[in-house]
């Protein structure tokens, strides 16, 4: 008997994990994919919100103004990848000024420290690649760009080094209410638990209508980008640029990221498919056009990559955080959209307050262990460093991914951590090969060869990404050959 | 600190030759490094005949034709690191580098070659839309799993753009059992060489739908069938024209870019049109002391021209050594005319050409019954009839050196219709 399951692994489920773990519980995690970081954590702008934009009042003001300065300590403890570049949404007419002067007014409200309306003058002298058009703008510096899926792998490896169990591929298809706790009915059998808490982001709503009536409902709101190459990051723009924001969110923006690349996006649209993650034409050529208003010189030549997300948009307009109203000790932490992430260090506190509420004889760990290794960056070390590292373990010395200049030896690692690395795609998330200009091109085959020779899979059965995402379909027809031979 | 005369970064076809010939012109101390676990770079995966042609007179493998030099490099003595990675260069010639036995070198030189090649344009830079499942491949990887692995990458695929790489891949695929539906070309030419159309493709009844794309891409987590349109003259695709293929697999062949990251960083001047180094006769970039050759300079079709490119940087970069090089007060520009998408060299000194000046040039589109006209300054000195030139092929001419004036400003070449 577990005493907490967490659906959902997740920024929020991993957050509360981790939070969790600090405590004499038995704590399992699970999720229905076969990676941490697999729904909206993995494909989203990366932000964290200054906090002005939520209406004040409203769950989402509340968190995203608590969770904001709560990232310097948790991305220090987790070596996450974290900086605080400051954020500016600007403004092309008086109409927009408008806004900006209401989203001041939200930002006093919401207890937002240092935001202040900027000429577009001093906007222009910040940022030199901006558009001639912006008349001013509100510049609030405690935003900051981020890895999220780095910090939700992070999280859920540091819970894991604390006692929490992962199981992936795992996926809740009932729950049944017993005296005192809950079955969870899953494709990998039967797990019975004391409380259970709802991180199941997009089918949040699917798992909340399974032990109560349905309260509320999911949409899938999709958001498609464009990620420039490195060098067009923080070169480019050297904060995040929003325009005005819309009914249906915060405009579209140019976000340089933690590795020095540019996101473009999003657009938002609300769609049935609670897997549809694909593209579009009309949402590419939207963001392209949409995006050239904030500045006209955005390098699209210098294109790397595309990718869609989905929001989980709540039918309440706002976060769903609480205990069932009949099901006690099932606690749902639902329609975590924008500004999710920024608050998900607030919402894993509150609600651990909440379960610590209703539960008494749990005690803190004396052995709790806030800090996670840092994972060795072969570039960051200075050229002694690098020899030093080479002579004690010589997988260090071969770069396998050339565009990033990942070494062997940090593959390796990702791969053996808690919570580590099994697919193409986990080791991407992870440390980045195959994320550069040639996508993989050059290095795919070999982190399908370590992949392989790691897991003591065969090379067929190594995924690029989900489950049947297999990138090889078996030998060719004159089987192997050895290197050079032909 | 390890000191050469001459370091050469990249160990293929054009790094072999550029070595080698700085050898025959008495350059004894080389080193050649090499990032892959092998010299000879993309010719090891590349096992179908039809390269040496004009280099051997025959038709050789592309493993026996990288052999070849592989055998003579090491005849001759001269140092390679395989499974080396170089980290950075600077402008005074230092290079950093690391591998698994050595650690981490630092490397001082008298003078660089560059010959790094080039990467395939991938899927995120034509920003493709649709899904994102596995099978989705550019032809050169899909060649490296195939060739060298040995592992298939597919059962039924779908090619996009037509590509050298791809067109190999499309017969390839084929002779593995595979079934290759067809292959889509946006451009209303083909992209790869006419003998390639015909041996890869004609031979084994594979369409090739010129003026079309991928609109659209479906599958979750394998690939499971691709949506393909007919594109009008500005390359917007046609409403109405859509047609859906079921395949497993989607190979790019869309283009290669020069690999020029060290390049960049080292503040050489680059071509917009190569995407590689601006580069003069003796295929020196605007760094005194660095040369390039190959495709990291433009991309080339034929790996004999690479290799007689990379001789003549391997040459002058002995010459380089040997204060032989002769810095000419009148620097010309070659000059690139209507109907040519760019010429190599960008950058000519007269005084350190041997005889004739040798131009690649590139063509905007397809031309037919046309005259290649070569002027200085504005002087025509030598004209050729052509039957029809292909944006795909790559061009030279051989200008005799009695021919060019040594007072002038620019060469231009350039493309008129007969008659005119």
């Amino acid at each position: 008997m577990y005493d907490v399951t967490i659906i959902g692994a997740g920024v929020i489920g991993t957050f509360i994990a981790r939070e969790l773990s600090k405590y004499q519980m038995k704590i399992l995690l699970l999720d229905k994919e076969n990676d941490i970081s697999k729904g909206a954590t993995r494909a989203n702008s990366a932000i964290i919100h200054g906090g002005y934009d939520a209406k004040t009042g409203t769950l989402m003001a509340k968190f995203n103004a608590l969770g904001n300065p709560m990232f310097d300590k948790i991305c220090d403890e987790l070596k996450v990848p974290f900086k605080r570049v400051g954020s500016l949404v600007v403004a092309f007419d008086n109409e927009d000024m408008e806004t900006i002067n209401k989203l001041y007014e939200r930002g006093v409200e919401n207890g937002i420290p240092d935001v202040e309306i900027l000429l577009g003058s001093e906007i222009k002298k910040m940022e030199p690649n901006i558009s001639r058009k912006i008349i001013g703008g509100l510049y609030s510096k405690t935003a900051g760009i981020i890895g999220p899926w780095e910090l939700a792998i992070a999280l859920a490896e540091n819970a894991m080094e604390n006692g929490v169990e992962l199981s992936l591929n795992t996926e809740v298809q009932d729950v049944q209410k017993n005296e005192g706790n809950y079955r969870l009915i899953s494709n990998k059998g039967q797990i019975d638990t004391k409380y259970v808490i709802n991180c199941a982001g997009i089918y949040a709503d699917k798992i909340n209508n399974m032990v109560s009536k349905e309260s509320f409902t999911i949409t899938p709101r999709r958001g498609e980008y464009y990620v420039l190459d490195k060098g067009i990051g923080v070169d480019f723009m050297s904060t995040v640029i929003f325009q005005c924001p819309t009914k249906l969110g915060k405009g579209i923006l140019l976000a340089p990221t933690v590795h020095g690349n540019m996101l473009i996006g999003p657009n938002a649209e609300n769609i049935q498919d609670k897997e549809g993650i694909q593209t579009t034409y009309e949402g590419l050529e939207f963001i392209k056009n949409t995006s050239n208003k904030s500045s006209e010189d955005i390098p699209f030549n210098k294109n790397i990559r595309t990718f869609a997300g989905l929001r989980a948009h709540p039918s309440t307009g706002d976060f769903i955080i609480g205990e069932v109203e009949d099901a006690k000790g099932f606690i749902n932490v639902a329609g975590i959209k924008s500004p999710g992430l920024s608050s998900s260090p607030a919402i894993a506190e509150y609600v651990v307050n909440l379960l610590l509420e209703s539960i008494e004889n749990f005690n803190l760990k004396e052995d709790f262990n806030p800090y996670r290794q840092k994972p060795i960056v072969f570039m960051e070390l200075n050229d002694r460093g690098k020899n030093e590292l080479i002579n004690r373990d010589d997988r260090y010395g071969r770069i396998i991914c050339r565009c990033e200049m990942i070494t062997e030896g940090e593959i390796v690692d990702t791969i053996k951590r808690p919570g580590g690395a099994t697919t193409v795609d986990g080791i991407k998330r992870r440390v980045r090969p195959g994320a550069g200009r040639c996508q993989g091109a050059f290095c795919g085959p070999r982190i399908v060869e370590i992949l392989a020779r790691e897991l003591d899979k065969d090379p067929e059965q190594v995924l690029k990404d989900g489950e049947g995402s297999n990138i090889l379909i078996g030998e060719t027809n004159k089987g192997k050959l050895a290197y050079g031979e032909v | 600190m390890i000191n050469y005369d001459i370091v050469v970064i990249g160990g293929g076809p054009a790094g072999l030759a550029a070595a080698i010939e700085a050898r025959k012109n008495g350059i004894e101390s080389i080193l050649v490094i090499e990032r892959d676990r092998e010299l000879g770079g993309i010719l090891q995966q590349c096992i179908h005949n039809g390269f040496g042609l004009h280099e051997f007179n025959e038709e050789l493998t592309g493993p026996e034709y990288a052999d070849r030099f592989i055998k003579e490099l090491e005849d001759m003595g001269i140092d390679y690191k395989i499974d080396t990675m170089v980290l950075h260069v600077d402008n005074k010639k230092n290079i950093k580098a690391i591998n698994s036995n050595d650690g981490f070198m630092e490397i001082s030189t008298k003078a660089i070659i560059l010959s790094m090649g080039c990467r395939e344009r991938t899927r995120g830079a034509l920003a493709i839309p649709g899904s994102r499942p596995a099978g989705i491949l550019t032809a050169g990887t899909a060649q490296r799993y195939i060739n060298m692995e040995g592992y298939m990458v597919g059962k039924k695929a779908f090619i996009l753009g037509s590509g050298d790489i791809g067109l190999i891949m499309a017969r390839r695929l084929t002779l593995e059992g595979a079934k290759v539906l067809g292959v889509a070309e946006i451009m209303p030419y083909s992209g790869g060489l006419t003998r390639n159309i015909v041996q890869c493709l004609e031979d084994y009844d594979i369409p090739l739908f010129l003026s079309h794309t991928i609109i659209d891409i479906k599958g979750k987590d394998r690939l499971e069938g691709v949506w393909v349109a007919e594109v009008d003259d500005k390359r917007i695709p046609i409403k109405g024209t859509e047609k859906y293929y079921e395949c497993d697999t989607l190979l790019l062949s869309v283009g290669l870019i020069p690999e020029n990251e060290l390049s960049n960083n080292l503040g050489i001047k680059m071509d917009s049109r190569t995407q590689g180094p601006i580069v003069n006769e003796s295929m020196e970039t605007t760094i005194s002391g660095i040369f390039a050759c190959g495709n990291v300079v433009h991309v080339h079709d034929l790996v004999d021209y690479v290799t007689e490119e990379s001789r003549r940087a391997g040459k002058f970069a002995a010459k380089y050594v040997k204060g032989l090089i002769k810095n000419s007060e009148n620097i010309v520009k070659t000059n690139s005319g209507t109907g040519i998408g760019y010429i190599v060299p960008q950058i000519i000194r007269i005084e350190n050409i041997d005889k004739k000046l040798k131009l690649f040039m590139r063509v905007t589109d397809v031309y037919t019954n046309i005259k290649l006209i070569i002027k200085a300054d504005e002087n025509v000195i030598s004209q050729q009839k052509k039957k029809q030139l292909n944006p795909g092929e790559m061009e030279m001419v051989n200008i005799p050196l009695d021919k060019i004036p040594s007072d002038i400003a620019k060469i231009t070449v350039e493309l008129v219709k007969e008659g005119e």
